[in-house]
């Protein structure tokens, strides 16, 4: 097998190059102190498994690569039959789950090839995964060889959910706070460079352990780590997918499909007072720009990429790198970090909304095209205010009942026809109120 | 049925197309949907709630529900949510010009789209997957009533289906020697492949209850009195069995033939190179039948076809896409031209045509004086199919009220006389559609099986 880097075909302005300014604009990151060209990591995972790979992840113009995940020896052994998919109905996959261990190569192989890849592509990211059991003396052997590989840093592998937990390790750490911030510790006692320490969302509230972390002296978190999942089952057959002969087990959940849950907890941890600076590097379906531009606006300070690039391939970091830059361009910021947490400020708890605030639904009448399908949907599940009318030659026409619409936004998201039906605010001459302060709110706190 | 043309060379001996390419030619004009492009399609269909699609079908198919099952890939479902409400679906779904019905209101025709789904290849894709074991329909327990159903056609068959689903026997008396109608003798063969109209028939009579008797034609050996008298009720699915006729000297004389005659012999062949070819012909009409026979004439070998209406493109009621077709096939289109004499060789042999041309003043079609002449080996007449009006000569039938030479329904399908009803091409409300023969069929079953359980009661 191939492991030595093949010839970088970089050059200034090629698409794939390592080069931090894209369609000028300067999309370098300094994450915790680790420096990449670009916010566009990829996870530990399959795709970081050897210096084969990252190699190609480099050459396509990844910023950055959390090499899959080192452990103690002997290296893990891996089933056949790893993945499986929830698919959408034309076959594009909503949501990816493995089964997949830790590395299963030996530690002295991926520490040589780490310390080679790092010595070929210093420009780049290179954080070095590892999970090993959790007592100090673990750490403190594998922590120092890491260090001598001159990589970047450490990601904390204490989210895995599968397999791994069962011997002790992975989220079963990450599902207990002390630990977190136990193994955190050793990781800086041991360790001289940045330590990111990544979250398992298998818990009811991720900012108890990014404040574990923090704690241990946590340089930042990760997160989110896959969700324990079940995708399909063989209905025949009766068992779930992967199927490993005739048996199954759980996996964990990743791809587009995690991403709304991934971004909550990004923005829990970002606005968590508790946590108000700690560097998130988010991880959670992306797939786009504009994925990455989202969690980046929720606090991320880069990005970590795994089934986007699992089923497309590396150069799908092409685009995300020319779509991030022109849209920085064209709304004006110069930099990742102008426009990092710039929608946190907006992201607050539902008491402190405006109850006075009032949409309703408009409907483009030149845009619709009578499906019928913002009426069935308001009529039957939500609030019958929208009217179905029968012009005089025989076409339909939906109309808002404006006085019955309490602007859930549910025909919106029905309509076929982008910008068909818009929510638009009134004007109610009413204050902002928000429920902390109104008087219907028997708990309510005087202003 | 081709004698008029025994003078003329066979497809073989042309020699246009060799034996292969013959038989490509004849095969599915529209190829079907693989599972994969039905499961594509099949998600671009908006599920619309009172879907236009549904609207726009005769047969009132629940059509964004068989869509959604095929996106499920639930392909018995689908088939079943057709058949309920048109038990001829897979012949409809090859023969039906959706693009004149349900394709023509797909909401996904509107703006940037302009494009529908494409509901009848999806409702084919459905009806060629299914598999039943036995019949998808049980029979209601028997009623004890048994119904006469005159012609084995979309109407006449889908009648017979659904009374039998009601729980009556049902008698078919069928003209031809094989049941199927229109579907088996006239459509044309590239849209009917693979002897499906003999299939689908063999489907639905697995229903059970119903028999057919061939070679039974009303007003020949068959009375609509006797029908009467022997049988609780009477469906009259007769079709139009007459070619009209141009009305001029030397409509008898060899090279000349409807085309209706010629379709049903090139439907029935094994042997598509033993048919007649005129290698230049002339096809007088603008229907789908006219279409047909141009395009098949075309695909046969014939070099010149040329296809003369007396009116516009836009007064021709082939759709648009049929024109298409025929264009595709290299057939030349000739508008404002009625048929003026039939041009005879020495030996009294079709020779050509000569035309009027024609213009319309004040809503009349009148010729303008100007005439021109096309050679041709054989005249093609397809300008509409009359009522064949010996079929109801017997004493009872002559009672029928008819509107124009069709038969007068109400809107149950009752004809004029007690427990006759009739459905299909031979009566007022028809509109030439096999779609909208099924739904007469199934709408008259209705009433009848009304008619009969009221007298039940009443009794």
């Amino acid at each position: 097998m191939k492991t030595s880097p093949s010839t970088p075909l970089s050059f200034p302005g090629k698409k794939n190059s390592g080069d931090s300014v894209v369609n000028g604009v300067d999309l370098s990151v300094n994450f915790a102190g680790i420096k990449a060209p670009n916010p566009f990591w990829l996870a530990s995972a399959p795709p970081t498994d050897k210096a084969y790979n990252v190699v190609r992840a480099y050459e396509a113009g990844w910023g950055g690569v959390v090499w899959k995940t080192l452990g103690e020896e002997p290296p893990a052994v891996n089933v056949s039959s790893r993945y499986s998919a929830h698919y959408g109905k034309n076959r594009e996959v909503i949501g990816f789950n493995n089964i997949e261990l830790i590395t299963d190569r030996s530690l002295e192989i991926n520490l040589k090839e780490i310390t080679q890849v790092k010595k070929d592509w210093p420009d780049r990211a290179l954080i070095v995964s590892i999970m090993v059991p959790c007592n100090e003396e673990a750490w403190a052997y594998i922590l120092p060889l890491v260090e001598a590989t001159g990589a970047d840093g450490i990601e904390l592998n204490l989210g895995c959910p599968h397999g791994m937990p069962e011997r002790g390790m992975g989220a079963a750490v990450g599902q207990n706070p002390d630990l977190i911030e136990k193994v955190t510790y050793w990781c800086k006692k041991h360790y001289s460079k940045p330590v990111i320490v990544k979250l398992t969302p298998n818990i009811t509230d991720i900012r108890v352990g990014a404040q574990a972390a923090l704690r241990g002296g946590a340089d930042a978190v990760s997160l989110i780590n896959t969700i324990n999942s079940i995708t399909s089952i063989d209905l025949d057959n009766m068992v779930a997918k992967p199927t490993v002969g005739h048996q199954s087990t759980h996996g964990g959940y990743c791809g587009s499909a995690v991403k709304p849950i991934a971004m909550n907890m990004v923005a829990e941890i970002a606005r968590d007072p508790a946590t108000p600076t700690l560097p998130i590097s988010g991880i959670g379906g992306i797939s786009c720009w504009r994925d990455a531009a989202e969690f980046i606006a929720l606090g991320a300070g880069s990005v970590q990429v795994c089934t986007a690039a699992m089923l497309n391939g590396f150069r799908i970091v092409e685009e995300m790198k020319d779509g991030l830059s022109r849209w920085m361009a064209e709304k004006g910021y110069d930099s990742i970090e102008a426009f990092s947490r710039k929608a946190i400020p907006q992201t607050t708890d539902w008491k402190h909304l405006d109850i006075n605030f009032k949409t309703i639904a408009q409907i483009d009448q030149d845009l619709c095209i009578e499906c019928g399908r913002c009426y069935i949907a308001c009529e039957d599940t939500s609030h019958q205010s929208i009217a179905k009318l029968t012009e005089q030659d025989g076409t339909r026409r939906y109309e808002v009942i404006e006085e019955e619409c309490v602007g859930c936004n549910l025909c919106q998201i029905t309509c076929p026809v982008e910008n068909c039906i818009t929510m638009v605010p009134q004007e109610t001459g009413q204050p902002f109120l928000a429920w902390d302060n109104d008087p219907r709110n028997p708990f309510r706190v005087a202003s | 049925m081709t004698s008029p043309l025994n003078h003329l060379p066979s497809a073989k001996e042309v020699g246009t197309y060799d034996p292969d390419t013959l038989a490509s030619n004849f095969s599915d004009l529209h190829p079907p949907l693989t599972h994969r492009q039905a499961m594509i399609e099949s998600q671009r269909c908006l599920y619309c709630f009172d879907a236009p699609c549904v609207e726009a079908c005769p047969s009132e198919i629940d059509i964004p529900s068989f869509i959604r099952q095929i996106s499920e890939n639930n392909i018995n479902g689908a088939a079943e949510t057709i058949l309920e409400a048109n038990i001829l679906g897979g012949s409809c779904a090859r023969v039906c010009p959706t693009e004149i019905l349900c394709e023509r209101s797909c909401v996904r025709n509107h703006d940037a789209e302009c494009q529908p789904v494409l509901i009848g290849l999806l409702q084919r894709h459905a009806t060629d997957h299914m598999q039943f074991e036995g019949h998808p329909f049980k029979r209601a327990a028997s009623t004890g009533r048994h119904v006469a159903v005159v012609g084995a056609g979309p109407a006449g068959l889908s009648c017979a289906h659904r009374l039998a689903m009601l729980g009556h026997q049902v008698s078919i008396f069928e003209a031809e020697q094989k049941p199927g109608g229109l579907n088996e003798y006239g459509i044309a063969r590239y849209k009917m492949t693979d002897d499906f109209a003999r299939k689908e028939v063999e489907f639905l009579l697995d229903i059970g209850g119903i028999d057919i008797q061939y070679g039974q034609r009303l007003g020949d050996n068959l009375e609509l009195a006797t029908l009467h008298k022997q049988y609780d009720s009477v469906f009259l699915g007769l079709g139009l069995g007459a070619s009209r006729a141009l009305g001029l000297t030397g409509e008898d004389a060899p090279g000349l033939m409807p085309a209706v005659d010629y379709i049903k012999t090139l439907r029935q062949t094994d042997d598509l190179g033993s048919l007649a070819v005129a290698k230049r012909c002339i096809v007088i009409g603008a229907g789908n039948t006219a279409i047909d026979m141009a395009t098949q004439m075309a695909r046969l070998g014939a070099s010149e076809v040329t296809l003369v209406y007396r009116r516009g493109v836009e007064a021709m009621s082939a759709t648009d896409h049929e024109q298409e077709i025929a264009k595709a096939n290299g057939v030349r289109m000739i508008t404002w031209a009625q048929p003026d004499d039939i041009l005879l060789d020495s030996q009294g042999r079709v020779a050509g045509m000569r035309f009027a041309k024609t213009r319309e003043q004040a809503g009349q079609l009148t010729a303008t004086g100007e005439t021109f002449e096309i050679a041709a080996d054989a005249i093609f007449k397809a300008i509409g199919q009359g009522f064949d009006s010996a079929s109801l000569s017997d004493a009872t039938a002559a009672e029928l009220a008819r509107d124009g030479e069709r038969i007068q329904v109400d809107d149950m399908l009752h004809t004029s006389l007690p427990n006759v009803y009739a459905g299909g091409d031979c009566v007022k409300p028809g509109q030439d559609l096999t779609v909208q023969a099924v739904q007469h069929g199934k709408l008259a079953a209705h009433a009848i099986h009304q008619a009969l359980a009221a007298k039940q009661e009443a009794a």
